[in-house]
């Protein structure tokens, strides 16, 4: 059997007295589309601020195991490195940077995968310019797939919701991923927006060959698209299995609904 | 009934000037004659000033407000606007260059010698941009960049009898490195917390130059220093003006030249993507630290050539010329002109300097008449007089049929 993408392995998080993660231990395989669902609050955030190194777990393993690379831990990485080594991810809160054009935001995307220093930037030797040239055409071929070309040199402050929630993926898959971690991409949308985004994960997995693991509250999009959903609550994982399973479980069904109670 | 309140909020503020202004402007105490005159006349006309004063002030205010809601995307300066169309970017450059071409034998020393004050604030200005404007790090001590420049000439000549064009260089290298070890120790800080380190270490390069007598002469400060040379010929006192104003001309195209480069590069777009959001930023594979600490280095650099330039110019300097003050100044050129856009920087640093100086008509008033000027500025053009637009890309759109 193939070694799992990403490997999260007794994942503990604490803040000061707060178990925010408890032992938490997941296993994504190459090409799923993997949910991380719980209720408010369960630590599913977190849970992505740990993998992306933007927190340093208290106690756990993460390792990933990128195609036809060597299995490596991302544990105490910075965020940079573990985007450099080929993990991206989008924010809950939209994170876009306002001060800058839709493409300029796909370039920063970039960033990492480009390596004039600033005398080529002063200087701009022809290398410099051919590989600023590819960027910039990377970029737009990337809005494009998206289907944002349209707004290319706008503000990214000034598109529509729903379009700087795509903008967001946009800008992650210009780091070259091979996972792609989403916080609630569906959130706040209405419900064409969200059919859009539900045909654009599924062709990201189909066209772009990426892993995805994301974290969503819109139960149909997460039902209809996932191959495997993990289930947290209160920092600890209490169900793992396919849609079906899911919606069938006990403790989930508990953990959303509350238990039964005989006096009622 | 929006101009019954306006007559009434106007008149509410006319009599609170009234009030305020009274001990100074009504009760005069003749020392003489040992009486005191109630001059109410020059009550009767501030009412009446700061009455009209109002009104317009709110007339311009409204005005503002529904201009803001008419253009909410098409809101690009006009310069801006006037700079791509190909037409008139020729005439107008050339123009700009003629001007300042002629500018030292058309006028006499004493404006060449503003006008040199105003190119190494365009320089500063520059620099502080990439700092504050792009990786928005709010650093109130740039102005000891400017003295590690003035000073390195001044003291390497001195000691080594090193020329300016050895010095230059140096001082780029002097100021980078400076830049560096500022920046290091302050890379996790930023906001109000940057901007209170900085100010202290602003403030520690002066206290050391104006205490530490034998490296730097103290408060005495260093006199004497040799103005540029031209191929080790020196010129009289007026051609030397002539001769740094074209050096400044100089280095302020190159800063524009290389600023400009680096506002559209890689790591310009890291510093403003720092700017915007540090936890994005970091998410999108850029290292927090090396974009701050470029930031500060290369925003040093300008500052030492600055300095170098300024100590050659006034051929004295004290560690007076480096107070907390400059750095405030050179903010507000930052901040007046609009952050991040360099042709706004230009543009407030020549006026912040140069109008001061032809303010000198009216002395007296001239600190109040600029300070009027900053609010007026800060109250309808937040963004700066030329705020910043970023690069536009062409590309033969056609959209695709993908999701």
């Amino acid at each position: 059997m193939n070694k799992p993408i990403l490997n999260v392995k007794n994942l503990t998080m604490n803040f000061g007295g707060l178990k925010a993660l408890d032992d938490v231990s997941i296993g994504i395989e190459k090409g799923q589309i993997a949910a991380l669902i719980g209720p408010n609050g369960a630590g599913k955030t977190t849970f992505f601020n740990c993998i992306t190194g933007i927190y340093e777990p208290t106690q756990g393993a993460v390792t990933i195991t990128p195609p036809g690379k060597d299995t490596q831990s991302l544990r105490g990485l910075k965020p940079n490195y573990v985007t450099e080594r080929g993990i991206a991810r989008t924010f809950q809160n939209i994170r876009l940077f306002h001060g800058m054009t839709v493409l300029e935001n796909v370039l920063i995307g970039r960033h990492c995968r480009l390596s004039s220093g600033i005398i080529k930037a002063m200087l701009q030797p022809p290398s410099q310019k051919v590989e600023e040239k590819k960027a910039v055409a990377d970029s737009y071929e990337i809005l494009e797939k998206i289907g944002l070309a349209k707004y290319v040199n706008d503000m990214a402050v000034n598109l529509p919701y729903g379009a700087q929630r795509r903008l967001e993926i946009a800008r992650a898959l210009a780091t070259n991923p091979f996972l792609l971690l989403l916080d609630e991409p569906a959130a706040g949308m209405n419900p064409q927006e969200t059919k859009e985004l539900d045909d654009l994960i599924l062709w990201l997995r189909d066209n772009e060959d990426l892993t995805i693991l994301l974290i969503e509250h819109d139960m149909k999009l997460v039902m209809s698209l996932s191959d495997v959903i993990h289930v947290v609550d209160y920092g600890k994982k209490i169900a793992e299995g396919t849609p079906e399973d899911i919606k069938a479980n006990a403790d989930v069904i508990k953990a959303y609904l509350g238990e039964d109670s005989d006096d009622a | 009934m929006a101009i019954k309140n306006q007559i009434k909020q106007s008149l509410i503020i006319a009599f609170w000037f009234m009030i305020l202004t009274f001990p100074i402007m009504v009760i005069k105490v003749n020392t003489i004659k040992h009486t005191i005159d109630f001059r109410w006349a020059n009550l009767m006309w501030i009412g009446i000033v700061t009455f009209f004063a109002s009104m317009v002030w709110n007339y311009f205010l409204q005005r503002n407000e529904a201009q803001k809601k008419k253009e909410v995307d098409d809101d690009i300066p006009m310069i801006h606007r006037l700079l791509q169309n190909d037409r008139f970017r020729r005439p107008f450059l050339g123009l700009v260059a003629a001007f300042f071409l002629a500018y030292p034998f058309v006028f006499p020393m004493y404006h060449t010698s503003i006008m040199i004050s105003a190119l190494v604030y365009v320089m500063l200005g520059l620099g502080l941009n990439i700092v504050v404007g792009l990786a928005g790090l709010l650093d109130l001590g740039y102005v000891a960049f400017y003295a590690v420049g003035a000073y390195a000439y001044a003291l390497l000549n001195l000691h080594f009898g090193l020329s300016f064009w050895v010095v230059l260089p140096m001082s780029a290298l002097l100021g980078t490195l400076f830049g560096v070890m500022l920046g290091y120790p302050v890379l996790r800080l930023r906001g109000d917390y940057l901007a209170i380190v900085t100010l202290g270490f602003g403030e520690i390069i002066r206290i050391v130059l104006e205490n530490w007598d034998d490296f730097s002469n103290g408060p005495r400060g260093i006199g004497d220093i040799p103005p540029p040379t031209f191929f080790g010929h020196y010129f009289d006192q007026h051609d030397t003006m002539i001769y740094i104003y074209f050096i400044v001309i100089a280095l302020v195209l190159m800063t524009i030249f290389f600023v400009n480069r680096l506002e559209n590069s890689k790591i310009g777009r890291a510093w403003i993507a720092l700017r915007d959001d540090e936890i994005a930023c970091q998410a999108m594979g850029i290292d927090k630290f090396k974009t701050k600490l470029t930031a500060f280095a290369l925003g040093a650099t300008w500052a030492a050539m600055g300095g170098v330039v300024f100590a050659a110019k006034t051929s004295y300097i004290n560690p007076m010329s480096f107070t907390i003050w400059e750095s405030i100044t050179i903010l507000c050129v930052v901040v007046i002109g609009g952050m991040g856009s360099a042709i706004g920087v230009i543009a407030g640093a020549l006026v912040l300097i140069l109008l001061p100086e032809y303010l000198r008509a009216v002395a007296e008033y001239r600190m109040l008449v600029f300070g009027a000027l900053q609010v007026i500025v800060m109250v309808f053009k937040p963004d700066g007089l030329i705020k910043s637009v970023r690069k536009v890309y062409t590309f033969n759109v056609q959209e695709k049929n993908h999701p």
